[in-house]
C-alpha cells in the first residue's frame, strides 16, 4: 500500500478510482454520473436495450468504447466447415438481433465466425482491454472479473445497459468497501477457488450487499492474473457487485503485449499511472473480514447457493446448527433439494456429468489444472466430462499445448468455446435429477438445467471427481 | 416507467429467503428480445411440475393470490444475476412490489428503473406482516412511497427508505435515460479532459 505524497486523505483504490470517474459528484438527491471506459455486450441482456434506443432515436454516445461477443447461448457443439450451428430458433434470433444491432449503431462484434470470439469476462482480459483504473460495465453480474486488474468493474441491468449505451455513463451511488485479507501460502490442491468459495462461506451470500471487495494480502499477490480472475469473477455471489486487486507487476506483465494494450511511450504513462493504484496505508474500510490461506483445503458446495460450502473432507452442516429459523429453513430446503443427509460426507457421492468451464475457470491455466490430473487417466463410466474453454483463442492456445488430446483420450468432450453449461441456455444442460461437479459459479436450483444439483469446486476437484466417477480429493486421487 | 405513488393490494407469501433470479425467471426464458410476456415464467420451475400442470401447494398457484399486487419475500430477495427479466417477469405477473428484508443491489436498481418497487422493511415489522397474513390472507397492505411507510394489516405503519432519486422518479414517472442524455454537455466536458482509455476499434 502506499501513501500520496500530499496531505490528502488515504483513499482506497475505489474511491481513487471512482473519484476519476465523476462527471458529477453525487449530493443527497440525486446519484453520481459516473463515466464508463469500457461497456461489454452480449446478445442476452442488450436487445431490449437497443430497442430502447431505437424508441428515442439516439445513437451509441462512444461505439469506440463498447465491445460486443457472443457467448451465452451459443452452441459448443463442434463447428461443421469452420460454422457453428444454431439450432434453436429463438437463441438464433436473439443472435441475429445482435448482429443487426451492432451493424446499425457502428459497434465492434466478435461474432461466433469471429477468431476472438468467447465468453465476454475471459476476451476483454485477454484482448488486453481490461487494464487498471478503469470502469468496465457489462449485462452481466460476473463482470467483477475485471476487477482482477484494479479495475471498477460491475454487472448491471438492461435499462442501465441502454443508459451506457447512449450516455457512456450511469447514475451510481458510491459503494462502501470491504477489505478481504488473505495471508499464507496455498497447501497444494488448493487454488484461488477454493479461496473465494472459502470467503463468500464466510461473508454469507447476501453479506456483501452494498460493498466492493478489495482482495488483498500475500495469498493474492501470489497469485497469476487467470487466479486473481478467478476470485474477482465471484465477488457477486457474496453480494457484492464489485471485487478488485490493486494492479502490479503481474498485472503489467500480463497486460503487456495484449491486441489492445498501450504500446511505447504510452505503455509507460500507462504503467507509471497504473502504479500509483493502491489503496493508501492508513484508508480506511467499512469492513474487512481475514483468512489464513495456510488453514485452507479444497472447497465444494452441498447446497444451492454459493455460500454454502465445506473443505471436500468435511461434513454437510445440520440445520438443527444454524444460527437463525431462516438459515435452518433454507438449509433444509437446500439438502431436500440437492438429496443429502445432515452430516454426510460429500466424498464418494456418485455425478453424472463433469463441467470444466465458465468465466470462473476457462482460461488456459484452468484447462492446463485439470489435463494435469485427466493425463493418463480416464473418465469413469458412467460420467459426461465436458470441458468448455472461455474463448477461441484459449481454445487454440489448449490445442497447440495438447491439452485436447489429453481430455479427449481420457473420454472428456472437447467443445467451442462459450458459457455452456453455467447458465444452460445452449442445449449443454443437466437432465432433472442428474448431478454435476461443476467450475462454475452458481449452485442454484436447476441453474444448469431444471431439476439438475450442482456441486461447485475448482478444475483440479472436478477432474479428480472425472476420474473417479464421484465426489474426490484430487490430494488423495490414486 | 408507469409511476408509483400509493399502492393498497393483498399479498402472495413467499417466505424463502436468498430467492435467486434464477429462480424468478430460469436462464432459458431469457432468449427473447421482448420485455413483455416473461410473467408466464414467472418462478416457472416451482410453479409448474414436471407434467407442466401447477403445483397446488406454491402461493402464487393460491386461489388467494389472484389479483395480489405485492409479493411478500424472504431475506435478500434477488440475488445472483443480473438478468433485468426478473422485475418485467414480476411487474408482468401483476407484481407492483415486494416486501422483504433486504434486497440484493443489482436486483433493487432493476426493480426501481423499472416501476417495481422494492420495500425493505425491520425483520420485527417483516415478521408481524407474516404472522398477520397468515391469519388472513387476504389482509391487504397499504404502501405510500410518499411517505415512505408501508400501513400492515393490524394498522401498524412502518418506515422504509428508498434512494432520494429513485423515489423522485418513480412518483414522477421520471426516466432516468431522459435525465442522463440532458447531461450531454457535462459528459462531453469530461471526454475532453478526459482521453479513452482504450479504443475497440
Amino acid at each position: 500500500m502506499t501513501r500520496s505524497a500530499n496531505m490528502s486523505p488515504p483513499e482506497t483504490l475505489v474511491d481513487k478510482i471512482w473519484s476519476s470517474h465523476l462527471v458529477r459528484p453525487e449530493t443527497e438527491s440525486t446519484p453520481a454520473v459516473l463515466y464508463v471506459d469500457l461497456h461489454l455486450v452480449h446478445e442476452v441482456t442488450s436487445p431490449q436495450a437497443f430497442a430502447e434506443l431505437r424508441t428515442r432515436d439516439v445513437r451509441v454516445r462512444r461505439p469506440d468504447l463498447t465491445l460486443a461477443t457472443m457467448d451465452h447461448s451459443t452452441p459448443t457443439t463442434p463447428r461443421s466447415n469452420g460454422h457453428l450451428q444454431v439450432l434453436d430458433t429463438q437463441a438464433s434470433t436473439q443472435l441475429k438481433q445482435l448482429e443487426t444491432n451492432c451493424d446499425e449503431f457502428g459497434i465492434k462484434l466478435f461474432g461466433l465466425d469471429d477468431s476472438r470470439q468467447g465468453i465476454v469476462h475471459v476476451i476483454g482480459p485477454e484482448q488486453g482491454l481490461t487494464q487498471p483504473g478503469m470502469t468496465i460495465v457489462c449485462g452481466d453480474s460476473h463482470t467483477s472479473t475485471h476487477g482482477a486488474f484494479g479495475a471498477l468493474a460491475f454487472g448491471i441491468g438492461t435499462s442501465e445497459v441502454s443508459h451506457v449505451l447512449a450516455t457512456q455513463t450511469l447514475l451510481q451511488r458510491k459503494p462502501r468497501n470491504m477489505l478481504v485479507q488473505v495471508d499464507g501460502t496455498l497447501p497444494s490442491g488448493v487454488t484461488a477457488k477454493d479461496i473465494i468459495l472459502a470467503v463468500i462461506a464466510k461473508i454469507g451470500i447476501g453479506g456483501a450487499t452494498g460493498h466492493v471487495l478489495e482482495y488483498s494480502g500475500s495469498a493474492i499477490r501470489s497469485l497469476g492474473m487467470e487466479e486473481r480472475m478467478t476470485i474477482c469473477n465471484m465477488s457477486i455471489e457474496a453480494g457484492a457487485r464489485a471485487g478488485l486487486i490493486a494492479p502490479d507487476d503481474t498485472t503489467f506483465e500480463y497486460i503487456a503485449g495484449r491486441p489492445f494494450a498501450p504500446t511505447g511511450a504510452d505503455w509507460d504513462a500507462a504503467v507509471a499511472r497504473w502504479k500509483t493504484l493502491a489503496s493508501d496505508e492508513g484508508a480506511s474500510y467499512d469492513r474487512s473480514v481475514q483468512l489464513d490461506a495456510a488453514s485452507l483445503a479444497p472447497m465444494i458446495t452441498f447446497g444451492t447457493n454459493p455460500s454454502m460450502a465445506i473443505p471436500i473432507d468435511g461434513r454437510v452442516p445440520h440445520p438443527t446448527d444454524a444460527d437463525t429459523s431462516a438459515e435452518r429453513v433454507d438449509l433444509d430446503k437446500a439438502l431436500r433439494y440437492m438429496a443429502l443427509e445432515p452430516g454426510q460426507s460429500l466424498l464418494g457421492r456418485t455425478v453424472d456429468v463433469v463441467f470444466v468451464g465458465s468465466c470462473t475457470n476457462s482460461r488456459i491455466s484452468d484447462l492446463r489444472e485439470a489435463a494435469a490430473v485427466m493425463r493418463g487417466r480416464h473418465v469413469a463410466d458412467g460420467v459426461r466430462m465436458l470441458v468448455v474453454p472461455g474463448s477461441r483463442n484459449v481454445k487454440r492456445a489448449a490445442e497447440a499445448e495438447g491439452l485436447d488430446r489429453i481430455f479427449m483420450e481420457a473420454g472428456a468432450e472437447w467443445r467451442e468455446a462459450g458459457c455452456s453449461m453455467c447458465i444452460a441456455m445452449n442445449g449443454d444442460q443437466l437432465a432433472p435429477g442428474q448431478s454435476a461437479v461443476s467450475t462454475s459459479n452458481r449452485n442454484f436450483e436447476g441453474r444448469q438445467g431444471k431439476g439438475g444439483r450442482t456441486f461447485l469446486a475448482s478444475p483440479l476437484t472436478a477432474a479428480a471427481t472425472a476420474v473417479a466417477g464421484a465426489i474426490a480429493d484430487v490430494r488423495t486421487l490414486s | 416507467m408507469k409511476p408509483f405513488t400509493s399502492l393498497t393490494s393483498s399479498c402472495v407469501v413467499l417466505p424463502a429467503a436468498n430467492v435467486d433470479t434464477d429462480q424468478i425467471i430460469p436462464a432459458r426464458f431469457l432468449k427473447t428480445v421482448e420485455r413483455r410476456g416473461l410473467g408466464a415464467h414467472l418462478f416457472a420451475d416451482w410453479r409448474v411440475d414436471e407434467q407442466g400442470q401447477p403445483r397446488s401447494d406454491f402461493p402464487l398457484n393460491s386461489p388467494s393470490a389472484v389479483g395480489a399486487e405485492i409479493l411478500v419475500a424472504g431475506h435478500n430477495f434477488g440475488c445472483g444475476s443480473s438478468r433485468e427479466h426478473a422485475p418485467w417477469a414480476l411487474l408482468d405477473f401483476g407484481f407492483r412490489a415486494v416486501i422483504s428484508t433486504g434486497f440484493a443491489d443489482i436486483f433493487r436498481n432493476n426493480a426501481l428503473k423499472t416501476g417495481l418497487l422494492p420495500v425493505a422493511l425491520s425483520a420485527a415489522a417483516h415478521g408481524g406482516l407474516l404472522d398477520q397474513l397468515a391469519a388472513s390472507p387476504r389482509a391487504r397492505v397499504a404502501i405510500d412511497l410518499e411517505s415512505q411507510t408501508a400501513t400492515l394489516p393490524d394498522g401498524t405503519s412502518h418506515g422504509f427508505k428508498v434512494d432520494p432519486f429513485a423515489r423522485h422518479c418513480l412518483l414522477n414517472g421520471v426516466d432516468e435515460l431522459g435525465f442522463l442524455l440532458k447531461e450531454d454537455a457535462a459528459i462531453a466536458t469530461y471526454e475532453s479532459a478526459h482521453p479513452a482509455r482504450v479504443s475497440t476499434r
